[in-house]
């Protein structure tokens, strides 16, 4: 029987890794937190199944596979929700920098917005793979945990999404 | 594209794209419904006579439901009746949910779950399925309400779960928005029925599934 505390201290200090590729997955909140709260308590109830294994790639397999399913329906049966992506780049303050000139705070902004958009127009088996190693840097074999995938197709993976984000973001580095 | 490049690349990504965070609220909401869970698991199974199908319909509205239901059920003992409909209409919502009786027919197929009420109710409920539209029929149940018995019809969205309550009404008139203990409650008139959709979904999807069955 699963033990609450045991699950507190192992699991739950992944929630922020598992609603990250949740709602990059997804691409919105509502629908990434439902996903999110829905994988905790699956795993709840399989805790036990966990045994010796490591929690992360654990929680993170059950949240991507309960994405996917919402994807596949989504595909099924489009427009069911609003995609807040855009609103969102819209709306979103500017980061606060004290001491930084305004020219600084703006030019930053516009690199997370093109950095963003262009993680954002990958699929998702390749999105995947970049939020999981460049944002939560994780193990080749974890993500291939994860994903349910070998490790060669991680990094064949990697290697194409790299591809394609260099061209899309080519900008950013010529300029150096 | 050589390995430089991927190097100045992972340097962009992690210098610059956004790192979703967890809401506070996101966690209080998994860890009340794990100890909730946790008090459940452990509680005799004899002394339990309904169980906790939380786990299928995950949501944090469905664990307002649960936290509301299980005050209820714990420290009254049994479901309290409400003063009011939107009570009533709520509690029978919850209770279905958590009795796992929601259905005493399950099918999306409009044409078995109509003719269904056939012989139980003195009235015939319309019934549609709208997966097309996104709210997939699930089933229909015989409830009991006002002092009468009425047509209960499931309704799914994601993974929340909608009741409409259907019996005959003469009149006719504007849809109304209501809520109670967190769920919102949706209500009109029409084609001689009146209609109360009861879900932990948010009120403008309610609206669209009224607007789909007037």
């Amino acid at each position: 029987m699963a033990n609450e505390r045991d699950f507190e201290t192992l699991v739950l200090p992944h929630l922020h890794a598992a609603f990250n590729l949740a709602r990059w997955l997804v691409r919105d909140d509502h629908v990434a937190e439902d996903i999110v709260q829905d994988a905790c308590l699956k795993a709840y109830r399989y805790f036990g199944s966990l045994r010796e294994g490591d929690p992360r790639p654990w929680l993170m397999g059950i949240v991507r596979n309960n994405c996917y399913t919402w994807l596949e329906e989504e595909r099924l049966i489009p427009g069911r929700v609003e995609l807040d992506d855009e609103l969102i780049d819209t709306l979103s303050a500017p980061e606060h920098g004290q001491g930084m000139d305004p020219g600084a705070i703006l030019d930053r902004e516009r690199t997370r917005k093109a950095v963003d958009d262009a993680i954002r127009a990958l699929t998702p088996p390749f999105r995947e793979v970049v939020v999981l190693r460049e944002l939560e840097g994780l193990s080749y074999a974890e993500i291939a945990q994860i994903a349910s995938i070998p490790i060669g197709t991680v990094m064949s993976r990697l290697s194409r999404a790299r591809a394609e984000l260099k061209g899309t973001l080519a900008l950013f580095w010529r300029n150096k | 594209m050589n390995e430089e490049n991927d190097d100045e690349l992972s340097h962009l990504i992690r210098a610059h794209a956004t790192r979703h965070r967890a809401s506070p609220a996101l966690e209080a909401a998994v860890r009340t419904e794990i100890a909730l869970q946790s008090a459940s698991m452990r509680r005799p199974v004899s002394a339990s006579p309904w169980r906790w199908p939380i786990w299928r319909f995950g949501g944090v509205g469905f664990a307002c439901g649960i936290i509301v239901g299980a005050v209820v059920m714990l420290v009254a003992g049994q479901p309290r009746d409400a003063g009011n409909l939107e009570g009533e209409l709520t509690g029978s919502h919850v209770r279905a949910l958590m009795a796992n009786h929601l259905t005493d027919i399950a099918s999306s197929d409009q044409h078995t779950v109509k003719p269904w009420f056939q012989g139980k109710l003195d009235y015939s409920p319309p019934v549609q399925d709208l997966g097309m539209q996104g709210f997939p029929l699930v089933g229909g149940r015989l409830d009991y309400l006002s002092g009468r018995a009425v047509a209960a019809l499931v309704y799914r969205r994601h993974d929340h779960l909608i009741n409409v309550f259907v019996w005959p009404d003469s009149g006719d008139g504007q849809t109304t928005l209501g809520g109670h203990q967190g769920y919102n409650v949706l209500h009109w008139r029409g084609g001689g029925m009146q209609y109360w959709a009861v879900s932990d979904v948010n009120a403008a999807e309610l609206q669209t599934l009224g607007r789909l069955l007037r």
